[in-house]
């Protein structure tokens, strides 16, 4: 491991504020990201992941979101006292994501090549044949066939597994240092979502880019990641190396969504679950989030729990890792 | 519809997607009677000087009031100062084609850009540029070219700024509306997050998606604007009395239109049916073009 990460995100909080309240959609989040590393952030719908990467991309929605604590240092710069346009040079050219949905990720009017050359517009230095040239090898670089014939074509007569190999190839196109992968293949097939997570590791080794990999699929975190972050409620519980994380997780939460993944060498009657549902962000315990729904919830879960070391690289915010007994 | 000509087509040249455009529309059973009619129109406007048998504006006191049918001579007879009324109302489509088109297009221009602005900044522009729709649109369109005609004078160019000053409001509250939804697609979001500036955004992904709409609204919106222009014309605030317009030829048979009928009654006529056909016209463009429609193919 390198000795500088290039992306450090310390006590981010990033706060709805709407009628009927404020929403702490991320809570005090930090975490560090190493150059050509893949980060895991898993997590259930609504848990905050994506407002993460929004937060780090400087696109929360606005006017209801707002980055309200925190620091977010992209090579020791704070982002977050970017201006408007230096965020735009920040975004594509040094971070960038690919979204869930492929379906609406393009243009309906432009073909292909025309949004992809779009995107290689923006830093001018090539002339236009070599736009062109460009964004034919950024589509074979994310292996799609005939690339020279697919420029001209619209989004509409492509597959969602192909659209979303064309947006990875928007993604890519200014070779950003760091690439958030937000849920990329929720919306594909099985078989297809196995040749895209490849397309991704490819195009990391290729650019040795970061990716930062969200994710509730712990079966794509054993294949992708280095490290996994465990979000729960809008908040990190658990983080550690994926080896650490499988073996032997601290945060009952992180205990809780392994069981819940299906091992086909043992035979079960019937897959455990969480009891009872995530907590309304409006409305959160005082003290740990997941305590209303822990099967070890003790007194001192009433108060927020501190962040302990289990072991090198492996931390989690769980009062029974703090020497308490149970 | 034809769903193999769409999947596997991905190589098609430009040429063959016209093609397949042409063919769509083909299939759509165009509204013929409109059609001709706004076309003839249209040639009426282009050629006036080669079709009107007469000049319009050539008085011949000794030939006023002919009926119509009278005469071959006078095909719709002559009004009260022997003008023929026929080829008034020829010049008078030329009148009315540049008035409408030029204010609709002002119109349009003005408010597409406003709207659009206005729906993708959002916020306190957003704000501002709605108010200023709220306000002319509860302004009567009237009083508003009463004003204009008062202070400016008369003449072509402040008709269009009159029709253009009520209509680019309705032009930016349907784009807006449009706009609102095109901005939270995925695809405007992407060329955020790769960097893309705002005024490219604007341009390149967001004014593309609304043309179907301008297309409709403008077809729907050419009625009335003929109306308006006529009803000017018809309270003295266009332009000269003696120019061929027909609002204008509607006000002077007005006081004898008991015993000259034909007056009113031809240039009346030529309004309603070119209103309706433009009207017709623009429900079978919306029909066509409408996206849901569309993406069933």
């Amino acid at each position: 491991m390198q000795e500088e990460p290039i992306l450090k995100v310390e006590n981010l909080q990033t706060y709805f504020f709407t009628t009927s309240g404020m929403i702490k959609a991320v809570d005090d989040i930090s975490f560090s990201l190493w150059p050509g590393e893949t980060l895991g952030i898993v997590g259930e719908s609504g848990s905050g992941k994506s407002m993460t990467a929004w937060s780090i991309l400087g696109l929360v929605p606005k006017p209801a979101g707002r980055i309200v604590g925190g620091r977010i240092l992209y090579r020791g710069e704070n982002l977050l006292e970017k201006s408007a346009s230096q965020m735009r040079e920040i975004r594509g050219r040094h971070i960038c994501m690919v979204m869930q949905d492929p379906l609406t990720s393009l243009n309906p009017v432009f073909t292909v090549g025309d949004q992809i050359i779009e995107t290689l517009k923006i830093d001018s230095s090539r002339t236009s044949g070599g736009h062109r040239e460009r964004a034919v090898e950024l589509l074979s670089s994310v292996q799609i066939p005939a690339p020279e014939s697919r420029m001209e074509g619209f989004q509409h007569q492509m597959s969602g597994g192909m659209r979303q190999r064309v947006v990875g190839a928007i993604a890519i196109s200014r070779s950003p240092q760091i690439l958030i992968a937000d849920e990329p293949t929720t919306s594909l097939d099985a078989t297809i979502q196995l040749q895209y997570l490849k397309m991704l590791k490819d195009i990391q080794t290729q650019t040795g880019a970061a990716i930062i990999f969200i994710t509730h699929d712990f079966g794509i975190v054993a294949r992708m990641c280095d490290r996994v972050a465990v979000m729960y409620a809008g908040k990190m519980v658990e983080q550690a190396q994926v080896l650490q994380l499988f073996d032997s997780p601290a945060h009952p939460y992180t205990e809780a969504l392994l069981k819940s993944v299906p091992d086909l060498d043992v035979d079960v009657d019937f897959l455990p679950s969480i009891e009872g549902q995530p907590p309304t962000l409006d409305d959160l315990p005082e003290g740990c989030a997941f305590a209303p729904r822990c099967p070890y919830v003790f007194e001192k879960c009433e108060e927020y729990p501190d962040e302990f070391t289990v072991e090198p690289e492996h931390t989690a915010r769980c009062w029974r890792l703090g020497g308490a007994v149970v | 519809m034809t769903t193999s000509a769409s999947t596997i087509a991905t190589d098609e040249s430009p040429k063959v997607r016209l093609w397949r455009l042409a063919g769509r529309v083909r299939r759509a059973r165009l509204p013929w009677v409109p059609i001709t009619i706004l076309a003839s129109i249209l040639i009426c406007a282009a050629f006036a000087e080669l079709i009107a048998p007469h000049d319009p504006r050539d008085i011949d006191i000794l030939k006023k009031n002919i009926a119509p049918g009278e005469t071959a001579n006078h095909l719709l007879g002559t009004d009260i100062l022997g003008r023929d009324i026929l080829s008034r109302l020829i010049f008078g489509a030329r009148t009315t084609v540049i008035i409408s088109f030029v204010s609709l297009a002002a119109g349009a221009f003005v408010g597409t850009t406003l709207g659009v602005i206005s729906g993708y900044k959002g916020g306190w522009i957003d704000a501002l540029i709605m108010r200023g729709v709220d306000a002319a649109l509860g302004f009567p369109t009237i009083l508003v070219a009463m004003l204009i005609v008062v202070f400016l004078g008369a003449g072509t160019i402040n008709i269009i700024l009159a029709v253009t000053l009520t209509f680019w409001a309705r032009f930016a509250r349907m784009v807006r509306g449009d706009v609102l939804v095109i901005k939270t697609l995925d695809f405007v979001t992407l060329a955020r997050i790769t960097g893309v500036s705002t005024p490219v955004i604007m341009w390149r992904h967001i004014f593309p998606n609304v043309i179907n709409t301008l297309t409709v609204v403008s077809s729907l919106l050419v009625g009335q604007i003929i109306l308006l222009e006529a009803s000017l014309g018809f309270l003295g605030l266009g332009l000269a009395p003696g120019d061929p317009a027909w609002g204008i030829m509607v006000a002077e048979g007005r006081s004898v239109i008991l015993d000259v009928w034909w007056l009113s009654l031809f240039p009346g006529l030529a309004i309603t049916i070119v209103v309706l056909a433009f009207n017709f016209f623009g429900d079978w463009l919306r029909d066509t073009l409408d996206p849901q429609l569309q993406s069933a193919q």
